[in-house]
């Protein structure tokens, strides 16, 4: 099931994931699900920690000058951050907790 | 493809010469990446 | 090899995660103890030291700790150790053979967050387990597994190592984690510790190893590895994980008493990188050593470059070829394709574990295990 990022509106990393920079990007662990995922953008890590400054993820892009051909993959890799939860929609069960 | 084809003249960006970015970009489609926390040997 | 397996091969700032093994003391005397433990070293870190390495593991941003031993749960201070872990955000896994889970520790276990609990048996009946861990060690295993399921712990892992007698045994391990609503893991044996003694007894033929390989592709979501059957990528499609040694370059040990080893199977000088009583401490030696700097340089294929397999394989475990006697830039010795079979008979000597923390029963065992082993 791919999650569209259209329709999640505003966004923000899930507090209870760590973020760590790495030359390639970063790494990012979920301490609740255990799931471990490599961002593999240095600029992508930068969207993932200003989301929650942002409406959308559209937005969030804007304001970061991220480029054209940029934004497919990286609305793709929020969405699979999104599916596992290391990305949340604001206002959600999860962002309350 | 036959081999005598001009593969650039469909007009599509994917068939142009490849500039060292995009090949990075096509390249970097993926990405996330996600590997099981116990998916590195050398750990109990 | 994907590019990112090729910059996790360099190395990062600080390991991914890590095991910690806490003592060498262990009630249990299993033929193939990678640590060939028993006995307590008393030059052990004391509790204040082991909180200082947490408190640097947390600063380094290391996600998670795999503890071990011995049998961590026979130091005194363990849930102390565990609890300062967990709540300050280094995640724990720890591996037990579950004597000291009773309903009390597993109600206060299930009590715990951000840890992970894995009780290891080496069969699936007290026949097959008993041989390798000892008389009683399965009922003990059991009622630990029984213990947390009562707690209502949630899920918890049981780890096997696999091995010649227990590899036919797979689909009754996974039945059996079923039951409790658990992960099964398997990983691969090594000739590490006391398994030096028994490997060339216990390690799974080549048709078991490629019956092995089958059963994982089918279970890959299910079944965790460790990444330890790496190896047996030659074979086909790669099994989930990196698919490489991540020795000094995104895991490694922490013994007992603070010494630094590229990883848990490799307890011997030749890979020792320091010690977390250093100046610098543990950071320091990650960071510095002249042992990681050294693995974290490209690597040559040596004998296996001619191989097309070896960009599937990388050639497999260092510490399987280092205690088989074999070259480390050659065949693994259960390479699939057979390479490593001739590179054994050619091999003269082996290196010896240079630390024994055995009592005297465990060195009997291993050295009965021919005779006890030689059912067929």
């Amino acid at each position: 099931m791919t999650v569209h990022t259209a329709t999640l509106g505003a966004l923000r990393l899930h507090p209870n994931v760590a973020v760590r920079p790495e030359p390639f990007g970063a790494l990012a662990y979920h301490y609740d699900t255990r799931r471990l995922v490599f961002l593999r953008h240095p600029q992508l890590v930068d969207v993932v920690h200003a989301l929650h400054e942002h409406a959308d993820l559209d937005t969030t892009m804007d304001a970061l000058g991220v480029a054209e051909t940029l934004r497919g993959p990286f609305q793709r890799a929020v969405a699979n951050l999104a599916e596992a939860c290391i990305v949340i929609t604001r206002d959600s069960e999860e962002d309350r907790s | 493809m036959a081999p005598h084809e001009n593969s650039i003249t469909d007009g599509s960006v994917d068939d142009a010469p490849d500039t060292g970015a995009e090949q990075t970009i096509e390249d970097e489609l993926e990405l996330i990446e996600e590997i099981s926390i116990d998916g590195m040997c050398g750990v109990y | 090899m994907t590019k990112l397996a090729d910059q996790m091969k360099r190395g990062l700032d600080a390991p991914i995660c890590l095991t910690w093994e806490l003592t060498y003391a262990c009630n249990l005397d299993c033929v193939h103890c990678l640590s060939s433990s028993g006995r307590r070293d008393p030059r052990e870190l004391s509790t204040d030291e082991a909180i200082a390495v947490i408190d640097e593991l947390r600063r380094m941003q290391v996600f998670y700790v795999n503890i071990g031993g011995g049998e961590p749960m026979l130091r005194r201070d363990f849930f102390p150790i565990i609890d300062h872990a967990t709540t300050s955000g280094v995640g724990v896994k720890f591996s037990t053979n579950g004597t000291y889970i009773d309903t009390d520790a597993a109600r206060r276990l299930a009590a715990m967050d951000y840890l992970d609990v894995q009780i290891s048996i080496d069969g699936a009946d007290a026949a097959t387990n008993d041989l390798v861990r000892g008389q009683g060690s399965w009922d003990t295993a059991r009622r630990a597994m029984d213990a947390l399921a009562a707690a209502d712990f949630g899920e918890f892992k049981i780890s096997v190592v696999v091995t010649r007698e227990n590899v036919t045994q797979l689909d009754d391990l996974l039945a059996i984690a079923d039951s409790y609503g658990a992960q099964l893991r398997i990983t691969r044996l090594r000739p590490a510790g006391r398994g030096a003694d028994t490997w060339h007894q216990l390690h799974p033929t080549d048709a078991q190893q490629r019956d092995l390989y089958h059963w994982l592709l089918e279970r890959g979501d299910r079944v965790l590895t460790g990444d330890s059957f790496f190896h047996l990528n030659a074979l086909g499609d790669p099994l989930p994980g990196l698919n490489l040694c991540g020795a000094g370059r995104v895991v490694c040990l922490i013994d007992p008493v603070g010494d630094v080893y590229a990883c848990p199977f490799v307890i011997h000088d030749e890979f020792k990188a320091g010690n977390v009583r250093d100046p610098g401490g543990f950071a320091s030696v990650w960071n510095s050593s002249d042992l990681f700097a050294e693995l974290r340089e490209p690597g040559s294929a040596g004998a296996c470059a001619s191989c097309g397999a070896y960009d599937a394989c990388q050639g497999g475990c260092m510490a399987a070829k280092f205690f088989t006697g074999l070259p480390l830039d050659g065949p693994d010795p259960e390479c699939v394709s057979g390479h490593g079979a001739a590179a054994l008979a050619a091999a003269t000597t082996a290196p010896r574990p240079d630390q024994d923390h055995s009592r005297a029963r465990a060195r009997a065992a291993a050295a009965a295990v021919p005779v006890t082993l030689g059912r067929r």
